[in-house]
């Protein structure tokens, strides 16, 4: 497979086929291209913007801003795990084209504290297990969409947990781009020895250095553990600081190096004045590093609608300081593992933020002279104090014993629920031992003492070279568990991803998974139940409320209820409602021509709306003028007979009638009424009647009477084209 | 002793006072740098199980192997002379590649005897 095609859904079975002779195109990390000058499109000139995509889906409101589709200069993050990795191929495929180019993926729950490599595609939970054959899959996979969509794809997991310097080597071989790798995570989060810890991530950190891979580290954590993220400001400029120096002092270069932060605060507090304070102190301290803006999850609940405007206010701090990666995090991952479209909607938050604040810096700046400036130097100050004290106490290892990390209080406050990690304790405690004088490890990326042989130009000379300077040499396993891997899962599927069976989803093919929304008059725990029992009534296996929202406490409660279909919709039994086939401008034109074509227009009943109706009629905006269509515009708020009056007086060969308003469904009563008057009149089948409006379908419009009708997003062409149709039907041209 | 931390904090702050921004950012850094000197020492003069199997790794040996080959020779004693130094030895040894060799350290007690 070389190309995906666009209409076709992503053949799995073909990414995995031959896959034990796949080697990674590329390696290393890429960033957006850049545009000299600024990026011009249209009738805008944005200032910040990157080179755009080849193919694309832009946002909503784009068809009203000739459809483009601005790249904003951070790299876009989205993070897919859903525990089936050939599942999750299908959602990158759907980010990328909604603007993201780093796909990160979350590993399978526990896996930081296996011992060794997991192999073969068994499925995970609340992650991917991360194996070679789901990876070499997964980035088979991007390089296929990169292709398509026309941007690099940055491909990223974890270097963590017990086995971290293997699973650096796995990443370095299979040409995975981005990488999570702190010892203090591992630490602090996953009770790793803390020796062992640091021991392993050195190693792990020079592996990912020679392979051009990009490090986040983990110091975020701290913020989405500690009971007030904000109040753990100082220790996370420590934690970060460690990292960093740490990595830098094992030969990463600086520019590989991101800082994995999070605005630490949310409303209804006054978010900016704790979270602007630590950005613009987080940018002093670390100017030489990259940063990897996260959106705060510590404070997200079950509101889908809430997270995002949170995460709008977190993207204003990025574009108000800087982030060259820009993190989103799925709006409901306060209420379920991350669906498909969940992860667009993250994305376009951040695009949609990004782009509305092109430039913004040249617009506003940071006033230090106030408040800003003292807090800024208060955050600074007390994380300089927290690492004296940590070398007036022993050094690192020390401090973490004490228990000096993430405690809830704000240093130099202790509330002693730091989490305190024994040194001669956790998983791999004991495990690492001294190298010898004659230690060897001949092959390439070592970190440390390596006793290789005099005279050798590089360290894999005594084997002939090593799998990464020989990726032939990778030892590749296929499938290790027969009950539980990806060919049995995909072969229980295929009729909805390639057959003629249509089931909805969230997360994997075939899950049937829906989510119904409804507003039940009663109070929440009264709509709760209610809920539930509506929807098992709609027919919904396991309905389960995921969230409700108190509209007042006796009045209502908004409720939103997931449950499944056990049902399959076959293909080949929907009546699918033919597209138009549009004439060409040139045949509109001349059948106007022929007869001279004459229109009375203007937005009827009680209602002023007039620029819909304009767009349709103007040449200025491409309207019927435009395709020599005379038209006669009356007004807005014209009455009905006003209407036919004035078409026959013209002697019109159409009326066009505009009715937004749909109240008490006004726009069929007044479609009606027009169809009823031309009878009356005589001048029915004279005369072409036709509607449009944001409630309008042609559906509709027929069923009243109309010619035809026309809903969002028409342009003069759509009426044009219709009525030369009508009249060709017609014999008059 | 925590009001005595809450003193200590303030007579550090104190020491800050007439740095500037720069001047606390290289005192930021330096500290840092000190503090993690000790960390990368362990990385320098210490291995695991979990880095020699990454060595193994790149010597070609598959994941299943390498955990069998590293636990053997953990095992024996010899995890500081390297994994992969082990490996090699008992390839030239008996003349065999290096995955042979892997295979051999796991289905043969005595491959590790009399290496080094």
């Amino acid at each position: 497979m070389n190309n995906l095609d666009i209409k076709k859904k992503i053949d799995i079975e073909e990414i995995l086929n031959n896959l034990e002779n796949y080697h990674p195109r590329r390696k290393g990390w890429t960033w957006r291209e850049n545009v000299d000058g600024g990026y011009k499109v249209e009738k805008f000139h944005f200032k910040e913007m990157t080179k755009p995509l080849k193919n694309s889906v832009p946002l909503p409101a784009a068809k009203y801003f000739n459809n483009i589709d601005p790249q904003p200069q951070p790299v876009i993050t989205t993070e897919i795990a859903s525990g089936r990795f050939e599942d999750d191929i299908r959602r990158m495929r759907m980010a990328a084209w909604h603007g993201a180019d780093h796909i990160m993926v979350i590993r399978t729950t526990g896996q930081s504290h296996i011992d060794g490599l997991l192999e073969g595609t068994p499925e995970g939970v609340g992650g991917v297990p991360i194996t070679r054959k789901q990876i070499r899959a997964s980035r088979k996979a991007c390089d296929l969409i990169e292709d398509e969509v026309g941007r690099k794809i940055n491909f990223h997991s974890y270097v963590s947990g017990v086995a971290g310097p293997e699973v650096a080597v796995l990443f370095a071989e299979e040409g995975i781009n981005g990488a999570h790798q702190d010892p203090q995570y591992n630490v602090l989060y996953r009770n790793v020895n803390m020796y062992r810890s640091f021991t392993d991530a050195a190693s792990a950190k020079k592996v990912m250095a020679d392979a051009g891979i990009f490090q986040i580290d983990g110091a975020h954590n701290a913020n989405a553990t500690a009971k007030e993220g904000w109040s753990v400001m100082p220790e996370l400029l420590v934690q970060h600081g460690i990292n960093c120096a740490f990595s830098a002092a094992v030969g990463m270069p600086k520019s590989q190096i991101g800082l994995s932060t999070v605005p630490p605060c949310a409303p209804p507090s006054p978010k900016v004045w704790y979270d602007l304070p630590y950005a613009v102190a987080l940018r002093d301290i670390f100017s030489e590093y990259k940063f990897r803006a996260q959106q705060n999850t510590r404070y997200i609940e079950s509101d889908i609608e809430e997270a995002t405007r949170t995460h709008v206010i977190d993207t204003m701090i990025s574009a108000l300081t800087s982030a060259d990666i820009q993190s989103t995090i799925t709006p409901d991952e306060g209420r379920n593992v991350p669906w498909h479209y969940n992860n667009i909607r993250g994305i376009e938050t951040a695009k949609q933020t990004l782009v509305a604040l092109d430039g913004f810096k040249q617009l506003v700046k940071i006033d230090r002279s106030g408040p800003l400036g003292e807090m800024v130097r208060d955050i600074k100050e007390r994380a300089i104090c927290f690492l004296e004290e940590m070398i007036e106490s022993g050094g690192y290892f020390a401090a973490v014993e004490k228990g000096f990390f993430v405690d809830s209080a704000k240093y130099p406050d202790r509330n002693g629920d730091g989490i305190a990690r024994d040194g001669k304790g956790g998983v791999g405690a004991g495990s690492i031992v001294e190298r010898d004088a004659d230690y060897m490890a001949p092959v390439c990326s070592v970190f440390g003492h390596n006793q290789l042989p005099a005279g050798i130009k590089k360290p894999c000379d005594p084997i002939d070279g090593c799998t990464l300077c020989k990726p032939e040499k990778i030892a590749y396993i296929d499938e290790i568990d027969q009950t539980d891997n990806c060919n049995l899962r995909l072969a229980k599927t295929v009729e909805y991803r390639k057959g003629k069976m249509i089931k909805p989803e969230a997360e994997w093919a075939g899950d049937g998974t829906v989510l119904i929304q409804l507003f039940v008059p009663e109070e929440l725990e009264v709509a709760r139940v209610a809920a539930q029992e509506i929807a098992k009534k709609m027919g919904l296996l396991d309905p389960e409320v995921i969230n409700a929202q108190v509209m007042h406490p006796s009045e209502g409660t908004f409720v939103e209820v997931k449950g499944k279909v056990d049902f399959a919709i076959d293909r080949t039994t929907l009546k699918i409602p033919p597209k138009e086939v549009m004439l060409s401008e040139d045949e509109i034109r001349d059948g106007i021509k022929k007869i001279g074509l004459k229109v009375v227009a203007g937005t009827v009943g009680e209602d002023e709306h007039s620029v819909g109706l304009r767009e349709i009629l103007d040449i200025k905006h491409g309207g019927i003028e435009k395709y020599g269509v005379k038209y006669h515009y009356l007004g807005t708020s014209v009455p009905i007979g006003k209407m036919v009056d004035a078409a026959i007086e013209t002697g019109a060969d159409a009326i066009l009638i505009s009715t937004i308003i749909s109240h008490n469904d006004v726009h069929r009563k007044n479609m009606r009424k027009l169809d009823e008057l031309c009878r009356e009149k005589g001048i029915r089948d004279k005369v072409m009647i036709m509607c449009g409006g944001t409630q309008v379908t042609r559906e509709i419009a027929r069923e009243c009477g109309m010619d035809d009708g026309f809903g969002r997003g028409t342009k003069g062409i759509h009426v044009v084209n219709s009525m030369v149709k009508i009249l060709k039907d017609k014999k008059r041209i | 002793m925590s009001e005595d931390r809450i003193k200590k904090f303030e007579a550090r702050r104190q020491q800050l006072k007439n740095m500037n921004d720069e001047q606390l950012k290289a005192r930021f850094w330096e500290l840092c740098n000190q503090i993690v000197e000790p960390m990368v020492d362990y990385g320098r003069k210490y291995t695991s199980q979990s880095i020699e199997r990454s060595v193994l790794l790149r010597m070609g040996i598959d994941s299943v192997t390498s955990q069998g080959v590293v636990s053997r020779i953990n095992e024996a004693g010899l995890l500081g002379k390297g994994a992969g130094h082990v490996v090699l030895k008992v390839a030239d040894k008996h003349k065999v590649d290096l995955r042979a060799a892997a295979k051999r350290i796991n289905e043969d007690k005595t491959a590790l005897e009399g290496l080094f």
